[in-house]
């Protein structure tokens, strides 16, 4: 534990080293708060409070993704990490070293959307939902973790960024996160409650809101998560096999 | 009597195979380190000196055989808690700083050198705060060689620790890696230069195409591995004694022999008519070449 904090402390340092890291994965949903939620919802305090916490989903996404997808991949590149494997501790430090930095990095990039959130427009939160909706924010990483950590560990970096610049649009479109709560388009609210992100977002509506979360969506998360953990692991013991073996 | 011995030795290989695909990289290859004891793994590159590095550290499995590290598995990680190893020097984190480095190892030990010891050490008392990335070639090399020893290791394990540096920087390292072998430590590095391994190690095992082509100490191995080259022109050649290996190029002769003195003597009392005569050393690969391309009969002999 003593380790894993260690590990993550310098997985950030190295992060913030490189802030338009951070930048990015907190630019997106800034500027989708400013052109379109700003304008369109800021007025209606419950449609903009449903709207940002669609954005918040959007950036814990994107925030996953990148930064496990693109930066574990990037890492594998570098001797370093065969290095930290002879040092006497096993791997599990460095991965949960990871995880946690990469929450302590999620939150960082949700600072924007939430400031621009309650300085710009009506949405509202009571503290209790906040509290909830913080927690959230954790649960709702995991399927994303478990996405960008696949990426990472089966694609060379040049490739995973690519992935996950490929992948992180149409899961926000389709999931619905660009549009009030039902609705969306006809055809993305049919599609919408297959894609991990309409799960995801429903918990944060409910969260910030008096949204009931949709069954389907619900139990589709749930696969998305099993099946997105089995792929991580596969990708983690297949990368381990061929490299250290 | 038996457990004092065992506990003495602090690496062993024991018939290890490793293959990638195709490739068998080491061929049953058997070694021992001691406690004590300075070792210099010898070969040209591609002889599977880092393959058995890997092994002994655990970053890889053999495809059979056996990898001892103080008396356990190397890939679990309490056998490493005595063993300190280098990393590649491209491979420092370029955004974190020096001293950040050396805390980070430091974290994984129990009772690690203090920062300031170990960078005095190297060295690289002024550059704590200066970021890795920042680092000339020979200053990274210098971190990297130190973060094997920041845990109080019994065991060293250096992969190539002077490639590509300069003499001084070179020197400095030595002067490290031998204070602290004369402090009790015991330190296996790989390099593919003799004068290396010359400087450093008393005992040195020669590697090339997978197998362990001599064990033994600095002096019998230069012996063998310290061929030269003697060229000459002349229309025909007696056969000659200690020749391990005859070229003919442009006209030239060129006969490969450990010991270039009683060649040439028996050259002048075999009455040959010959000119030009020049004698060289041979580069490593050219030696182990020789070795290898008859078997290593020269080598027993």
């Amino acid at each position: 534990m003593q380790l894993a904090l260690v590990h993550a402390r310098y997985q950030l340092l190295e992060t913030v080293r490189i802030p338009v890291a951070i930048f990015g994965s907190a630019f997106f949903p800034a500027a989708a708060m400013l052109f379109f939620v700003v304008p369109f919802a800021g007025k209606d305090p419950v449609g903009a409070t449903y709207a940002t916490a669609a954005m918040v989903t959007f950036s814990v996404m994107s925030a996953n993704i990148f930064q496990y997808g693109v930066g574990v991949a990037e890492d594998r590149d570098q001797p370093w990490n065969p290095y930290t494997r002879t040092l006497p501790a096993g791997s599990a430090p460095r991965f949960a070293g990871r995880v946690m930095a990469g929450l302590v990095l999620t939150y960082l990039s949700l600072v924007p959307v939430v400031v621009i959130a309650a300085t710009l427009t009506e949405a509202r939160i009571d503290p209790a939902s906040f509290l909830l909706a913080l927690v959230t924010v954790a649960v709702i990483s995991v399927p994303f973790t478990l996405m960008g950590l696949t990426i990472g560990y089966s694609l060379p970096s040049k490739a995973a960024i690519v992935v996950a610049q490929l992948v992180f649009f149409p899961l926000a479109f389709g999931g619905g996160l660009l549009s009030a709560p039902d609705q969306a388009p006809g055809f993305i609210e049919a599609i919408a409650p297959y894609l991990p992100t309409r799960g995801a977002v429903e918990l944060m509506w409910a969260a910030v809101g008096d949204y009931s979360v949709n069954l389907l969506s619900l139990v589709m998360l749930g696969v998305w998560v099993v099946v997105l953990a089995a792929l991580a692991g596969w990708a983690y013991r297949r990368d381990e096999g061929r490299r250290f073996s | 009597m038996i457990n004092i011995v065992e506990r003495d030795i602090l690496a062993r290989a024991e018939r290890v195979s490793r293959r990638y695909g195709d490739v068998l990289a080491l061929d049953q290859v058997d070694l021992e380190v001691r406690a004590g004891e300075l070792v210099g793994l010898l070969g040209p590159n591609g002889a599977g000196k880092s393959t058995l590095i890997s092994l002994l550290v655990g970053l890889r499995k053999p495809s059979s055989g056996r990898v001892e590290l103080n008396g356990g598995d190397p890939r679990d990680p309490a056998s490493r808690r005595q063993i300190g190893v280098t990393p590649q020097e491209t491979g420092l984190p370029g955004t974190l700083r020096v001293g950040e480095v050396v805390d980070f190892v430091s974290a994984h030990y129990p009772d690690p050198v203090p920062r300031g010891d170990l960078l005095d050490r190297f060295g690289l008392a002024d550059l704590v705060r200066r970021q890795c990335g920042g680092l000339s070639g020979g200053q990274k090399r210098r971190l990297a060689v130190a973060l094997a020893f920041v845990g109080r290791p019994r065991l060293v394990v250096l992969d190539e620790p002077t490639t590509g540096l300069d003499v001084e920087a070179r020197h400095t390292l030595w002067e490290a890696i031998r204070a602290f072998h004369a402090d009790g430590g015991t330190v296996l590095l790989s390099s593919h230069y003799l004068e290396e391994v010359e400087a450093l190690a008393r005992r040195v095992v020669v590697i090339g195409q997978g197998r362990v082509l001599a064990d033994d100490t600095v002096d019998a191995v230069r012996a063998v591995v310290g061929v030269r080259r003697v060229s000459l022109t002349a229309e025909t050649l007696p056969p000659l004694p200690g020749v391990v290996r005859t070229e003919h190029v442009d006209g030239r002769t060129h006969l490969l022999t450990a010991d270039a003195d009683q060649l040439v003597r028996d050259l002048v009392a075999s009455g040959v008519d010959f000119r030009d005569l020049e004698v060289r050393p041979t580069s490593l690969e050219e030696a182990f070449l020789a070795i290898t391309a008859t078997d290593a009969a020269p080598a027993a002999a």
